[in-house]
């Protein structure tokens, strides 16, 4: 039975591993936890598709670095990014002036990138026209003489090496009326009048539903973020008709286009995929067919996704943790290690070992497992271990006196008295897992994630739930079927009532 | 408890009583006879002429049957699985083990639907006859029992104590049971081994006991058991 899961376990491994790997036929786009670059990607996966090539979208990942390792080591093609994002972020100390110093660059990583798509997606300082023509403010440094304006402004916003402190400090500005606020119920503070300014982005689809003014950055302070495509050298010599294709949107889309789409997928629910059709159909005049999706076959996919994430970790993590049980129970001073190492392994965030995992295994489902692999284990080990100490020393040296030898004893005797404590651990572990595992779509790994992380990014509850629900029921399912296997596992013996 | 210097022969054929207060180092014994506990350096236990060694301790133990008390049956096997348990592990065929567990029921007086009962389901003299039959499956020379009959309520204890002697007389194996009952000692007892912190006071028959004592403690232990009538027939002073 061991044996033939293990089998199982590597064909899975053997298979997710393949398809994760680069194949000539395929354009592997990637996009962040940002509506933008969705968009972005969607436009470009279009495209790519409509050249008669295969692109695939991996979608939402966790962040920049998650792209660019992943860009480097080629399990993604290519992604749009921000000029300002190179510069401040993938290499701040480098200090990268212009497009050409970019270029350079990324040029030593063997990848290279497009022209400008258009649009400049910066700061955005934004307030409500009725306010800003009450006063007669057009640019930032028109702030200066109304001291009693009230600030909203985001946390990341308050806290960037570009936001608040130094924005203030390039216009002198003597606000200090300001407060942290979500994005989101900023646009509908300054709607309501509660503050009169805010930060956004320049492209935010809600600039134009709120009808809101930027006002001019007359003195330059933000850097500009015009997005490229940045893709790698190799698919330019593998498949120059897909940078070819790329070329119709560079230069193409304009502040106000991309805003619209924004707009129209974050307030109107528009799915990305129909937004950027809908874009390419209007503007270069491409008919798109997008594949009816329903919530079931959705629903369907998130599910496997989902059960390949945790079944193949969990059955790792019982086939690696009951033997590491037992010999920290043989060997006291093993034991001590053994536990010391897995319960350190579990006081890491999840959040971070899915990124520890880049590196070494990429993006994906593996690096996913591996990590639910590793949280896996703690209780499944110490659960063994307690299982195994619990039994009575009488019942211990009962066995001894019999004159069977230690591998019986530990098979006939000690692990059957030990199943339940056994089973509990490994039902603990399924269900820690199954809710941990919804991580995994950062690192697109797919699943139950998926639909919350795309829903947190949307705020769209509905959308949330269609991961949290099933998320839950699956956790409900899986402790049901451990109870029931208990009474099945468990030795009848231990679940009889005395008279 | 640590034991001193002992010297100890168990005769064959015959019932030895390990007797003692708690603590007299009565069951340490017992545990360095089958290996269980291994004697310091110097020390050493011969069984049937060959020494007991870590090495030979587990196969020696099939020709040992070790009783405890409470029995120590395993709560995840019937009655049954318990007393096959060696057995079964040593490969013996089925229809063997069938005709050794029914005649080891018969000679223990165990009801036979008491067997696919589990430990929990089985009254407390009932586990220490499975216990006994466990013991004897593989026909071992020797018979070790730790306090066997101790958490037994006396009715049972008694019934127990006359059912043992006479299993002990059918079979007519060498037996060495561990108890501080000086009443149980003279019952089952053919010889007496009385200790005190970890060493012989004195051994004999109970008779030799009582009429010779070697030191005033072994009137004492024996007068310190009180008899239930002794209320009756107490000092009328």
């Amino acid at each position: 039975m061991k044996k033939y899961g293990m089998i199982l376990i590597c064909l899975l491994m053997t298979h997710t591993i393949s398809s994760a790997a680069t194949n000539d036929s395929t354009v592997k786009i990637a996009s962040k936890l940002h509506t933008e670059g969705v968009i972005l990607a969607e436009l470009m996966t279009h495209l790519v598709n409509h050249a008669g090539a295969k692109a695939i979208h991996l979608r939402e990942l966790g962040g920049t670095h998650v792209i660019w390792k992943a860009l480097k080591r080629g399990e993604v093609d290519l992604y749009v990014e921000y000029t300002g994002t190179i510069m401040k972020e993938l290499f701040p100390n480098s200090r990268l002036k212009t497009l050409n110093d970019i270029r350079q660059r990324l040029l030593q990583d063997n990848v290279l990138i497009s022209k400008p798509l258009g649009f400049n997606s910066t700061y955005a300082i934004s307030m409500k026209p009725e306010v800003a023509d009450k006063y007669g403010i057009t640019k930032i440094s028109d702030l200066r003489h109304y001291p009693d304006l009230r600030f909203g402004f985001t946390e990341r916003f308050l806290a960037r090496q570009d936001g608040w402190q130094s924005l203030r400090q390039t216009y002198q500005l003597p606000q200090t009326n300001v407060r942290g606020l979500h994005h989101y119920l900023a646009y509908k503070g300054l709607n309501s009048g509660a503050i009169d300014l805010m930060d956004a982005y320049s492209t935010d689809g809600e600039l134009a539903y709120y009808n809101l003014q930027v006002l001019e950055d007359d003195l330059h302070h933000f850097p500009d973020y015009y997005p490229l495509i940045i893709y790698r050298a190799d698919l330019a010599e593998r498949m120059p008709q897909v940078i070819a294709a790329l070329q119709k949107i560079v230069g193409n889309i304009t502040e106000t286009e991309m805003r619209q789409m924004n707009g129209t997928a974050t307030l109107d629910k528009v799915p990305e995929s129909q937004v950027a059709a809908d874009f390419l159909a209007k503007k270069l005049n491409l008919q798109i067919d997008i594949p009816e999706e329903t919530l079931f076959s959705r629903l369907y996919q998130f599910t496997i996704e989902h059960l390949i994430l945790v079944s193949i970790s969990l059955f790792a993590a019982i086939v690696v943790s009951i033997p590491l049980g037992i010999l920290a129970f043989k060997s006291s001073r093993l034991g001590q290690i053994i536990l010391g190492i897995v319960g350190m392994i579990q006081t890491i965030p999840s959040l971070a070992i899915l990124v520890f995992m880049i590196p070494l295994l990429g993006i994906g489902n593996v690096p996913a497992i591996a990590a639910l692999f590793l949280y896996s284990l703690l209780p499944i080990v110490r659960n063994t271990y307690v299982g195994l100490h619990e039994i009575s020393p009488q019942l211990r040296e009962s066995a001894q006196a019999l004159g069977l030898p230690p591998m019986a004893r530990l098979r006939l005797i000690e692990l059957p008295l030990a199943y339940r404590s056994i089973l509990a651990g490994i039902k603990t572990s399924a269900i820690i897992n199954i809710g941990t595992a919804t991580l995994g779509a950062l690192i697109g790994a797919g699943g139950y994630g998926q639909p919350i992380l795309t829903g947190i990014r949307l705020d769209d509850i509905g959308l949330i739930l269609q991961g949290a629900i099933p998320a839950a029921v699956l956790a409900l399912l899986a402790q049901g079927l451990f109870e029931l296997a208990e009474r099945w596992i468990v030795p009848k013996g231990l679940q009889v009532k005395s008279r | 408890m640590a034991l001193k210097t002992i010297d100890l022969f168990i005769p064959e054929g015959k019932t030895t009583i390990m007797l003692g207060q708690s603590g007299s180092g009565k069951s340490t014994l017992i545990r360095i006879i089958n290996g269980l506990i291994q004697p310091d350096k110097g020390g050493s236990v011969f069984f049937e002429g060959i020494p007991v060694t870590p090495q030979n301790a587990l196969e020696l133990r099939h020709k040992m049957g070790y009783v405890i008390q409470e029995g120590g049956l395993f709560p995840h096997l019937t009655a049954y699985q318990n007393v096959a348990l060696m057995a079964g592990y040593l490969g013996w065929p089925a229809e063997r083990i069938d005709k050794r567990v029914t005649e080891l029921a018969q000679l223990t007086q165990l009801p036979l639907d008491m067997l696919s009962r589990f430990p929990t389901q089985l009254s407390g003299g009932q586990r220490q006859r499975v216990s006994l039959m466990r013991a004897l499956i593989l026909d071992p020379d020797l018979l070790l029992l730790d306090e066997p009959l101790g958490a037994l309520d006396p009715m049972i204890r008694s019934e127990l104590q006359n059912d043992l002697k006479q299993i002990f007389q059918t079979l007519g194996k060498t037996v060495v049971i561990v108890t501080h009952d000086i009443g149980e000692a003279g019952f089952l007892g053919d010889m007496i081994v009385l200790l005190r912190d970890g060493q012989i006071v004195q051994q004999g028959s109970l008779p030799e006991l009582v009429h010779t004592p070697a030191v005033p403690f072994v009137t004492q232990f024996i007068n310190a058991q009180r008899s239930p009538l002794e209320a009756l027939t107490g000092n009328p002073s």
